[in-house]
């Protein structure tokens, strides 16, 4: 396991790599990992919240959060730099979740998906009427300055926002790394296979949970924003089922197991839903559901873990399955 | 509020939660003895939708008989559905999943749900399906100056026979006490002697049923098209959590509770209809976790 200086060195060596790649890049790849990263910050916070055995159905509402406080910033307050935007669309996801956590930290399995995700459709069904914010049609967003940088051109202006978006990803991913590895982040591991031994222990499950729920909620926001500059346009879409579905998708491709691979997945994922829906736009649902059941089926752990199951040794680790009966 | 409202609100309600409940214990009866939340319940439903437009269709496009027989032809394609896709998907897609985390199981069927929403566009196309011949033909009832088609009560009837036919083959038949041994311990079950994977095939085929006999005969009011089956599982995600999971008496007080909900919402806030279902639940489960009628688990260590 890296240290902290380890993580934060490959923190930046993954930005110098991503920086050159993308100005090689073709525009439209630009635009599909801008995208992707963004989704993967969305299931990077399930990720967190998964290590701790809950899985939620509702990030749409915090990429939703994070999505409209970015819009409005922009467009009542004529706010257009893209950190202080951000900022804001993590700042909401925070308070939302910060808000929302305590009334959750009850329910576990599937109460707490359902729940979830209740919540998220109440927020689309409630921005859907809200014709303040647009209605169903959403609101249009212009393009951003990035400390005060306007980039001229189209190609520019992604490249521009392709950085940015990979900057804030890195040091997202680094510091969820620095947290998964520590003590707190370690308890989340055990609760998540026991909580009663964990409350013997002495740490508190409903902290472990809250918080591991709240940062999640933070990198909902923090996607939401950037995807919301991504797209220029936001409708309450951002907030309905499929959407989160689409989150917790991501999420069980990549597995706990690695960050790094929550933005590959993402990137994976976006790369096969434009070729296929280009090339076969009406089987290219059905193909992704083939793709996630093979996942489930034989890569239990998600694609965090071909590393450690492609390694000899670590084979047997990786998969190590406790037989529950339940 | 006038009476008449009242009663408006009270009968849009019954009539509601007579198409939701069919659907709903299906999902809910599912989940008691495989474990799974099955997200593909809607697809089915809408499978059994298309099913049902297509025979009524054929049927009442070419005069072939009797009118009143066309019901039972929408009965036939329900159970041809249920009969085809209950083995195929439990026998070869869910059983590979079993003893898989259940969150994870509802990310098998989540899957199983993309697949079946692009089979069904391959299969039906993407236009709308129309079969409302069966919808006008038990003429109209009139309740306190309202007019209601007779169809609709016809539907709470099917859902009460639904219930009883159920609830009596749960709780009053042999193979009912085995269904509920399994749903209270499968393990001690199969040492029992009992063939969990057949009760199993057949408990999710009985699923599928439930949810195309939903869809069969809600096909003849509405236009069936791609999109339905989301709008469904929602809907019955919705009554299952607020009646309690695996709880078929559940089942129907929730599906009165989601009927009156929405009912009350087109008729006083019509803004808040989309998501008053969902009020509701939340509602419900801050109070009750778990539903209205949770079941009893003991606590593992």
């Amino acid at each position: 396991m890296p240290g902290i200086i380890g993580t934060l060195a490959a923190a930046v060596i993954a930005f110098a790599v991503l920086a050159v790649a993308g100005d090689a890049m073709p525009n439209w790849l630009v635009l599909v990992a801008t995208l992707a990263f963004a989704k993967g910050l969305v299931a990077l916070g399930i990720v967190a919240l998964m290590r701790g055995g809950l899985v939620s159905f509702g990030q749409g509402t915090f990429y939703c959060a994070g999505a409209y406080a970015a819009g409005l910033a922009m467009r009542s307050f004529g706010i257009g730099d893209a950190a202080v935007l951000v900022a804001l669309g993590a700042i909401a996801g925070l308070i939302l979740g910060a808000i929302i956590a305590p009334l959750l930290a009850g329910y576990r399995g599937i109460f707490f998906a359902t729940l979830t995700l209740a919540l998220s459709m109440i927020v689309y069904g409630i921005l859907n009427k809200t014709y303040s914010l647009g209605g169903s049609d959403g609101l249009n967003l212009h393009a951003p300055r990035f400390f005060g940088y306007q980039p001229a051109g189209s190609r520019n202006a992604s490249y521009a926002l392709f950085l940015f978006t990979s900057l804030v990803t890195v040091i997202a991913a680094a510091l969820c790394r620095i947290h998964f590895d520590s003590v707190r982040g370690l308890l989340s591991h055990a609760t998540r296979d026991n909580e009663i031994r964990v409350e013997y222990l002495g740490a508190s499950v409903r902290w472990v949970n809250g918080i591991n729920f709240v940062i999640a909620a933070a990198l909902g926001g923090v996607g939401g924003a950037l995807s919301a500059l991504s797209l220029g346009h936001i409708d309450p879409d951002f907030a309905f089922w499929t959407t989160s579905g689409e989150f917790v998708f991501l999420a069980i491709l990549s597995g706990y197991m690695s960050v790094a691979a929550v933005f590959g997945a993402a990137i994976l994922l976006e790369l096969v839903r434009s070729f296929s829906s280009q090339y076969f736009p009406n089987t290219w649902q059905g193909a992704l559901g083939v793709f996630l059941l093979l996942i489930i089926l034989f890569l239990p752990e998600g694609l965090g873990s071909l590393p450690l199951r492609l390694r000899p040794s670590g084979a047997k680790s990786a998969r190590a399955p406790i037989e529950k009966f339940k | 509020m006038s009476a008449k409202l009242a009663a408006a609100i009270l009968i849009d309600g019954v009539i509601d939660a007579s198409w939701l409940f069919i659907v709903a214990v299906g999902l809910t009866l599912v989940f008691g003895v495989l474990n799974i939340l099955n997200f593909a319940h809607g697809s089915l439903f809408a499978v059994g939708a298309y099913a049902a437009a297509s025979a009524a269709g054929w049927y009442y496009g070419g005069d072939l008989g009797p009118p009143f027989f066309g019901y039972l032809l929408m009965l036939g394609a329900a159970l041809a559905v249920a009969m085809i896709l209950g083995p195929l998907l439990e026998r070869g897609i869910l059983r590979f999943f079993y003893r898989r985390d259940e969150v994870v199981l509802v990310l098998v069927t989540y899957a199983l749900f993309l697949i079946l929403e692009d089979a069904t566009k391959l299969i039906w196309g993407a236009e709308a399906y129309y079969a409302s011949e069966p919808y006008a033909l038990l003429g109209n009832v009139s309740f306190f100056g309202l007019s209601y088609v007779g169809y609709d009560f016809a539907l709470i009837g099917l859902a009460l026979i639904v219930g009883i036919l159920l609830w009596f083959g749960i709780n009053r038949t042999v193979s009912g006490k085995i269904v509920l041994a399994i749903i209270h311990d499968r393990d001690i079950s199969r040492a029992m002697g009992v063939n969990v994977n057949r009760v199993f095939a057949l408990a999710f085929t009985l699923g599928v049923f439930l949810a195309a006999l939903g869809g069969a005969f809600t096909a003849p009011k509405i236009s069936v098209q791609p999109g339905i089956g989301i709008t469904v599982i929602l809907l019955s995600f919705a009554v299952v959590v607020i009646g309690g999971l695996g709880s078929v008496e559940g089942a129907a007080i929730a599906a009165l509770f989601v009927g009156f909900a929405r009912a009350t919402a087109i008729h006083l806030v019509p803004w808040a209809e989309l998501f008053i279902v969902y009020l509701v639940m939340a509602l419900v489960l801050a109070f009750r976790p778990e539903g209205l009628f949770q079941r009893m688990s003991a606590r593992k260590i």
